[in-house]
């Protein structure tokens, strides 16, 4: 599998990113690059194996559902870059 | 005082013929003397390091009991959040970060009276080898300033190395403990997976992070091991495993422990020199007792792309958090709220982070979800078993932990490729959520050689008993001369 820039730009969109030109024709190369590396696991035979996400034994984590104290609202909103009034502040969503 | 052991210092306090403030007041000055050069800190929070060093030396002029660590210097990697300090992760996007809080390894430091003496520089969101993708300043190894310390946690092996502090925190993705530690002779540790807790410690890839200690001597790895390790309610992978005291595994006899050798790390891309010294230190091994054996894991050669794949889909995901919105660096221009968020995180983050970001999100995207990140789920399965197998056979596996000595700057940056192999024999330990220390063993061309010892799960004292038996008949002293 290769990308071109229109896949490029498809991706940087659901990342939320966006790039110059000449960013963009780096970034084929560099993105084709580890692609072809990556294929190499096309060798592994995988038909019969389940897949992994933990380490060792999975185990469920339960606690008690009692309610705890959580962090302040004010030091929840120490690193807003705009707040007003106890909340985040974000431009206007909807018209 | 500088190249003394932490557990020197300690004794040394508790014999009263030093004071912590003194101790703490010579690290600010070696920082002052050599830092110019290395650029390993971020910052020094020097008042608060001697305020908190004579209040130790309050409880212990008052024989009041102190933390197991009380007094000593160090330091931890930028990625850790230590409460009303900043937290950068060595990132523009989070160049404004207060941390509102402590990561549970700061409040267990604090609690054993270390003195934190600063924040240590790192590769972006702890993304690279080489600590060349920081985006405040690269750190140069203490051996040769023209070279690279190793990443991401560059500064905080470079800061031990130097003699700046007796010991450092930095954290473990694909080798970013091993490999630093490594390039800048010193230990690294890298716990099992859930050994250390990761509450507080930046996210990069969640199934791959560990905390560890950069250290000196195998003696204070195991110190300050006893000090972080353990169960941690607020880390929902922390593993209910008792804490051990891990200095009881020192100096041990280690006669019929079964070592094996897996070919696959001393073959093609491993630098003559890596493997002479290495080889010497297996030869020591085999002096004091051990049954060493050529073993193989075929599996490990795709330890790699599984871990681009793996890591980079956890890295979009995780560092989705980075909107501009709750913290972080928010564009001053935009369009609407979409804008906004791609504007801050385009101008926010680096490039080499872009791209994981980037590759990770092609990963997980509809249609190659299968035949990346689920193909590299199975093939970390096979992975996970094959070392299982191995560890029938033998209690412990030995390895270079670095193809090569440290590198000069630029040589692999431009590359990413070439750079992802400086951490070929480090990446399968962490795809499989084992521990595995690096030491140093020997020199080429002036450059510390580091070798790796790979343990199954839990199995830190193990690892810590055959290091400390290597580290005697190797005595490793060199220092730099900086």
């Amino acid at each position: 599998m290769s990308v071109d820039k229109k896949q490029v730009d498809y991706v940087a969109k659901l990342a939320r990113l966006e790039f110059s030109e000449d960013e963009k024709e780096k970034f084929v190369q560099d993105f084709n690059n580890i692609l072809q590396f990556v294929e190499q696991l096309k060798e592994v035979d995988t038909e019969n194996v389940e897949i992994s996400i933990t380490n060792y034994a999975a185990f469920n984590v339960l606690r008690e559902d009692k309610i705890e104290k959580s962090m302040d609202r004010e030091d929840a909103l120490l690193n807003a870059p705009d707040k007003e009034n106890g909340y985040f502040k974000v431009p206007k969503v909807v018209e | 005082m500088h190249f003394k052991y932490a557990h020197e210092i300690k004794d040394l306090l508790i014999k009263k013929e030093v004071s912590a403030e003194e101790v703490v007041k010579s690290s600010i000055e070696r920082i002052k003397e050599v830092d110019g050069k290395i650029d390993a800190f971020l910052e020094v929070f020097e008042e608060d390091a001697i305020e908190n060093a004579k209040s130790v030396d309050k409880k212990i002029a008052n024989g009041e009991e102190v933390g197991a660590l009380a007094g000593i210097p160090m330091a931890i990697k930028d990625n850790i959040c230590l409460k009303n300090q900043k937290t950068t992760c060595a990132s523009k996007i989070l160049e404004n970060f207060t941390s509102p809080y402590d990561a549970t390894v700061v409040r267990k430091l604090k609690e054993s009276d270390a003195i934190i003496i600063g924040r240590l520089n790192m590769d972006e969101f702890a993304m690279g080898s080489s600590t060349e993708n920081s985006s405040i300043k690269k750190t140069k190894n203490p051996y040769d300033l023209e070279r690279v310390p190793g990443g991401s946690s560059g500064g905080s092996a470079a800061s031990v190395a130097a003699g700046e502090v007796y010991f450092s925190l930095g954290s473990d993705t694909g080798g970013s403990i091993r490999q630093p530690a490594s390039l800048c002779g010193v230990v690294g540790f890298k716990p099992t997976y859930g050994r250390v807790s990761r509450y507080g410690l930046v996210a990069f890839a969640s199934s791959l992070d560990q905390i560890g200690p950069f250290t000196r001597d195998v003696e204070d790895c195991a110190l300050v091991l006893n000090t972080i390790c353990g169960k941690d309610n607020l880390d929902s992978t922390s593993a209910n495993v008792d804490v051990e005291d891990f200095t009881t595994y020192l100096n041990k006899d280690i006669k019929g422990i079964r070592v094996g050798l897996p070919k696959e790390y001393f073959g093609e891309g491993i630098d003559e020199g890596v493997k002479r010294e290495v080889e010497k230190a297996v030869e020591a091994l085999k002096l004091l007792g051990a049954e060493v054996k050529e073993i193989s894991l075929p599996m490990s050669k795709y330890s790699l792309p599984v871990y681009y794949i793996l890591s980079s889909s956890e890295a979009s995901s995780n560092l989705a958090r980075f909107d501009g919105i709750r913290y972080g660096y928010r564009a001053d221009e935009f369009e609407d709220l979409v804008d906004l968020y791609v504007k801050s995180r385009s101008i926010g983050f680096g490039s080499e982070v872009k791209r994981r970001i980037m590759l990770g999100t092609y990963a997980l995207s509809s249609g190659y979800y299968d035949a990346y990140y689920k193909k590299a789920l199975k093939v970390k399965r096979l992975i996970i078993e094959e070392f299982k197998r191995a560890f029938e056979e033998v209690d412990l596996i030995v390895s270079p932990t670095s193809p090569s000595v440290a590198f000069k700057f630029g040589e692999k940056a431009d590359d990413p490729l070439k750079m992802y192999l400086s951490d070929v024999c480090t990446v399968p330990v962490n795809i499989a959520g084992l521990p595995a220390v690096s030491m140093p063993v020997g020199l080429s061309e002036g450059l510390p050689v580091g070798l790796q010892i790979i343990g199954n799960y839990f199995q830190e004292g193990k690892i810590l008993s055959l290091a400390s038996s290597i580290e005697k008949i190797v005595n490793f002293n060199a220092r730099p001369l900086i």
